[in-house]
């Protein structure tokens, strides 16, 4: 995966194949002690402690296409190639939390990439799942959330491409401010 | 900067566009993007993006942008299933963002598939 957004993507796309209704990415950066942890957080089917220990193999995987199963270990490996640390718990038949630490300061952290893009294709593919973003950097902290959109634009469905594009931009937005990004208001 | 408050502008104007046409029924077009690892590593969120920007560029009020798991043929990816109703599906493989546009112009809004792109 060229960015993190993408791993980021693909562990939410196991969210939403469990089932998950509601799921919510937290990605917590700290400039001074050079960290990104990012967590997601979904009310999933879960996984039996059995299923648990071989998520993380790649080897296994609980769909039927094929046999391998590569999100998880490649998030894994992604953390953990920087110095960072993966973790897993799951609750059969309440959810899943996966935990990733970044070392920001490592060779081997790539960025973060467009996580606007990450989540619109989200809300694009999946608009019956409510999705939360928290990012703060920092002391700056930005909230997005589908059930707030959903309750601005009543009926038109949260999948519009309209409104898709809308949240992309928004989200876009909201994250450069986090890292100090220069607002369109300031521009004029 | 984008505000909340946007979106009810936003809102007022699909709403025009969407007429009486409810978002379920088996009369919309659909566009499914494969989003298994393999599609998210080959660039699928890129192609699901390009094509929700084609639909709203081009104001097609009966087209679903949505998606699917992995199909088992992973080194096509990203692989788009375009299905029109009362027509046979068509699939197209090894798309781009660029690709995406294309369609969106010759096989959503044309009618006619592009036969380039597919397998």
């Amino acid at each position: 995966m060229r960015e993190l957004s993408l791993n980021i993507l693909d562990i939410v796309e196991n969210s939403v194949s469990a089932e998950a209704s509601l799921v919510s990415i937290e990605l917590t950066e700290d400039s001074h002690l050079n960290t990104l942890s990012v967590t997601v957080i979904d009310n999933g089917k879960g996984m039996t402690q059995e299923e648990l220990l071989k998520a993380k193999d790649p080897f296994y995987t609980s769909g039927t296409t094929r046999r391998v199963g590569m999100g998880i270990p490649l998030f894994k490996m992604a953390a953990e190639q920087t110095g960072g640390t993966f973790s897993i718990h799951s609750v059969d038949g309440k959810g899943t939390l996966i935990n990733a630490i970044f070392k920001t300061d490592s060779l081997n952290f790539k960025p973060v990439g467009d996580l606007h893009a990450t989540v619109s294709a989200l809300v694009s593919a999946n608009p019956y799942v409510d999705f939360v973003l928290k990012y703060s950097v920092d002391n700056n902290e930005f909230v997005f959330d589908t059930r707030e959109i959903k309750q601005k634009s009543e009926e038109i469905p949260v999948s519009s491409p309209d409104i898709v594009k809308w949240i992309r931009d928004f989200i876009e937005q909201n994250v450069n401010n986090l890292y100090g990004g220069v607002t369109d208001n300031e521009n004029t | 900067m984008k505000t909340l408050e946007e979106l009810l502008a936003i809102k007022s104007v699909t709403k025009k566009t969407m007429l009486v046409r409810e978002d379920i029924g088996d009369d919309k077009i659909k566009i499914v993007v494969g989003m298994g690892t393999c599609g998210i590593a080959a660039g699928a969120r890129d192609v699901l993006n390009a094509f929700v920007d084609g639909v709203a560029e081009k104001e097609l009020t009966n087209v679903a942008v949505t998606q699917m798991g992995c199909i088992d043929m992973c080194k096509y990816e990203p692989i788009v299933e375009v299905t029109v109703p009362g027509k046979e599906k068509v699939t197209y493989v090894n798309m781009t963002a660029e690709k995406a546009a294309k369609v969106i112009e010759e096989h959503i809004a044309g009618g006619e598939p592009v036969s380039e792109y597919i397998k």
